[in-house]
């Protein structure tokens, strides 16, 4: 058999040179950008100072997107336009969306392609290209703040992530222009920002709470080698749940029982957020809010109290990462570190009891909220060769197995969860009918037996091979997946030796040809008749805004305002009409804002009470 | 470096083909190869370089997890002595074994309705665990003695054990998170 020639790591690197790489964490709520400069891994601030961007993209009919702060403060006036949480819909298919529609604000769009599409303003978007919005977003500012084009950027993303996640994670990156060296899991990442990886061996267990999500995952590290051993978590339980608490607390102890006022929903949210944070220096504060009558309520929140009311989802907490340690085969005194990500983290009393249930303090230095970003930035600098003595290794698992359909829709797995990547695996299959000359292969991935059960990652048939008796015929598949957690599927009828494979993408990816379309498009959209342009999306965009608006009022124009609010309402949208029959873009815009002003109560308390039907008898997990 | 596809998993990580495996030296052995052979050692190469060093490394993954796993180590060596294992039809037929694997799985089926369900399981679990290791036992004499028949045998009895202790971990599982 031939020698495979690999060339000594680092040689095609020219000396000195340095690359310029930096660290994404692409998260749910907030995104940050880190890169390494004079040695040292910083997370890089925006204009303004900021170093965190709300992973929210706001898509308007004239223009560029928005992303980060602006976005998220228009979430409340422009819900449908302003799209936050895209990662939920990462590498989902159009069939998830049942489970999910309802449950977010956003208006799919009808499409024969798998990859869903959400309707804006400025068209359809793929959650792909909502993601590489921000993406841009992070390398624009890194470009600016370094002075030059990055080579290379690590991505983390969530240990659990799938192949059809991580792929689309990718492909977001790929339309962002950036060159992915590598993507890391989080928890490692977050393992690297504390040079856990320089310092020997041991189990390193990361807890990852942040706003709407709870992450554990338990790493064993040896000689600078980090495995994932497992992980675990609830997809619905965060910081936010913490307020909620808070806020039932407020309600119970002012006496206003029910809210039905989105507003006063939110400002109660507020007050109970403020009362938590406070209570982190603090050991009681003092909370203040406003009566349906406008009568002040004060109360006083000590930390006990706080104690008790999050008692509940701490143990849940907990719990999970029992269950990870199970998975995982160690006991709890086997775990050396314990690594804090995420702000909820910041929580006093979440600390303690994280502190005694694996009995020794966890490691807080690093701002819970940078952890992840410093340490893909770490990460980066090494991928780029600037640091050719680095002996370190990253080697990762894949979270779930996976197999191919048999008969009877039952699994086979071929590479089961938890193996260490890249992998090739083969194995054989043979026919089923005599005669048979085709075969088609469905490549799966989960732990169930059955392939219902399943996430559906790909179909591609082999056909053409010579007619044998059913038994007689040997298909080799191979299974390759790379370093990213990557997949790819060859089939071969070994006697013939007709071979046919594909790359794991089309089901809930993109298509390269897709990626090329978008690219493209962005271009000649670049060269159109600017004005001509925007006052036609002025116009369809004014439309929009009418049609939406009849449609609201007709529904739930009679019980949710009054006369006075309603006639408010109905002369900014007469404006509109007016403004809209004219040619003046500005004027039309100017008249769409006024309406979007004089209803954005309207909107919010039918957003209010949706988001309260959908949620009836769902739990959140439902939807991941 | 070169990596020559023609060297079994034994002569990759340097160690003398046997049951027996130096499990340190092993890992160190990979960890050297990896750290040579890893794709993100080659992040800022040329794409042939990078498939390259994914096919190697997923090789060098494939090896070290065959020789880690006590029985697919053992079906490994057989199969290195041109000995063929068809997965779908093969089995052990020993009658004996057969009905004492039965008696573990019923063994297991009580245990839920013992008075205290983890000690019955751990009592189960450690005769699981006794069996296995005489049957592993006995995989290298027959291999040592060049039974290859009774090696074979040894291995596709070890496939039932390693159910039954995935089935133990399962009921523990269940078990812990019913009295948590």
């Amino acid at each position: 058999m031939a020698l495979l020639q690999i060339s000594e790591p680092g040689m095609s690197t020219a000396p000195h040179e340095h690359r310029l790489a930096a660290g994404i964490d692409l998260g749910t709520t907030n995104s940050l950008v880190a890169t390494v400069r004079s040695g040292v891994a910083e997370t890089l601030p925006d204009a303004d100072g900021r170093h965190i961007l709300p992973s929210v993209v706001r898509y308007q009919a004239e223009g560029e997107p928005v992303v980060g702060h602006a976005a998220r403060d228009a979430a409340a006036s422009d819900p449908l336009n302003t799209i936050a949480s895209i990662k939920r819909l990462m590498g989902r298919g159009q069939g998830d969306l049942k489970t999910v529609a309802g449950h977010v604000p956003y208006e799919f769009a009808e499409t024969d392609s798998a990859v869903p599409r959400l309707r804006t303003a400025a068209g359809d978007v793929t959650p792909i290209e909502v993601s590489a919005e921000i993406l841009r977003s992070l390398r624009a500012r890194a470009e600016a703040s370094l002075g030059d084009e990055l080579a290379g950027v690590v991505i983390t993303v969530p240990a659990y992530f799938d192949d059809a996640q991580r792929q689309a994670t990718k492909d977001a990156a790929k339309l962002a222009g950036l060159n992915v060296f590598r993507l890391l899991n989080e928890p490692t990442a977050a393992a690297v920002a504390y040079g856990l990886d320089q310092g020997g061996e041991g189990v390193i267990a990361v807890y990852d709470l942040g706003g709407g999500t709870f992450d554990i995952s338990i790493l064993r590290l040896n000689k600078g080698v980090f495995e994932v051993l497992a992980t675990g978590g609830d997809s619905a339980l965060g910081g936010d749940d913490f307020d909620q608490a808070v806020a039932e607390w407020i309600l119970e102890q002012s006496g206003i029982g029910e809210v039905d006022d989105h507003r006063q929903m939110r400002r109660l949210m507020r007050a109970a957020c403020a009362a938590k944070e406070a209570l982190t220096d603090a050991e009681r504060t003092t909370v203040r809010v406003e009566r349906v009558d406008g009568s002040d309520w004060e109360g006083e929140l000590t930390r006990g109290t706080f104690k008790a009311l999050v008692e509940p989802l701490v143990k849940k907490t907990l719990s999970a990462c029992r269950r990870a340690l199970r998975d995982a085969g160690v006991s709890k005194d086997e775990v050396e570190n314990v690594v804090m990500v995420g702000g909820s983290t910041r929580v006093p009393v979440v600390r303690e009891r994280v502190g005694e249930f694996f009995g020794r303090e966890p490691l807080v230095d690093i701002d819970p909220d940078k952890v992840v970003a410093i340490g893909a930035a770490l990460q980066a600098d090494i991928l780029a060769g600037n640091k050719p003595d680095e002996e370190t290794l990253l080697l990762d698992v894949i979270p779930l197995s996976l197999g191919l359909e048999t008969m009877g829709g039952l699994v086979e797995k071929i590479v089961p969860r938890n193996t260490t990547i890249p992998v090739a695996r083969a194995q054989d299959f043979t026919t089923f009918k005599d005669g048979q000359t085709a075969m088609s292969v469905h490549v799966v991935q989960g732990e169930r037996e059955t392939v219902e059960h399943c996430r559906s990652l790909a179909r591609f048939a082999l056909r053409g091979f010579p007619a044998m008796v059913a038994g007689a015929a040997r298909i080799r598949v191979t299974f390759q997946v790379d370093a990213d957690g990557l997949l790819s599927v060859t089939a071969e009828e070994t006697l013939s030796q007709v071979r046919a494979s594909v790359e794991v993408k089309p089901s809930y990816g993109l298509t390269d040809n897709e990626i090329e379309t978008m690219l493209t498009d962005s271009f000649s959209h670049a060269q159109d008749d600017m004005l001509a342009r925007r006052l036609r999306e002025q116009q369809v965009e004014a439309d929009r805004v009418i049609e939406a608006l009849d449609a609201a009022l007709a529904a739930d124009g009679e019980r949710l305002l009054d006369d006075a609010e309603r006639a408010a309402i109905l002369a900014a949208r007469e404006v509109l009409v007016e403004t809209r029959a004219g040619e003046d873009s500005d004027a039309i815009k100017a008249a769409i804002g006024r309406v979007e002003k004089a209803s954005e109560a309207f909107v919010a308390r039918r957003m209010n009470q949706s988001i309260q039907q959908a949620m009836a008898g769902h739990k959140l997990e439902e939807f991941e | 470096m070169n990596l020559d596809f023609s060297q079994n998993h034994f002569e990759l990580f340097g160690l003398p083909v046997g049951f027996e495996v130096d499990a340190g030296a092993l890992a160190d052995s990979y960890r050297a190869l990896q750290a040579q052979l890893h794709p993100d050692r080659f992040a800022t190469a040329d794409d042939k370089q990078r498939r390259l060093s994914v096919q190697g490394a997923s090789w060098v993954n494939e090896a070290y997890q065959t020789l880690k796993d006590p029985m697919r180590r053992a079906r490994y060596l057989l199969e290195l002595r041109g000995v063929t294992f068809n997965d779908e039809s093969e089995t052990s037929s020993d009658p004996g074994f057969l009905m004492e694997q039965m008696e573990l799985r019923e063994a297991l089926g009580e245990v839920r309705e013992a008075a205290d369900p983890m000690a019955a399981l751990d009592e189960v679990g450690d005769r699981i665990l006794a069996l296995d290791r005489a049957l592993t036992d006995g995989f290298e004499q027959a291999y040592a003695g060049d039974d290859l028949m009774a090696a074979k045998d040894a291995v596709l009895k070890m496939k039932f054990f390693r159910r039954l202790r995935e089935e133990v971990e399962r009921l523990e599982a269940e078990l812990e998170d019913e009295l948590a």
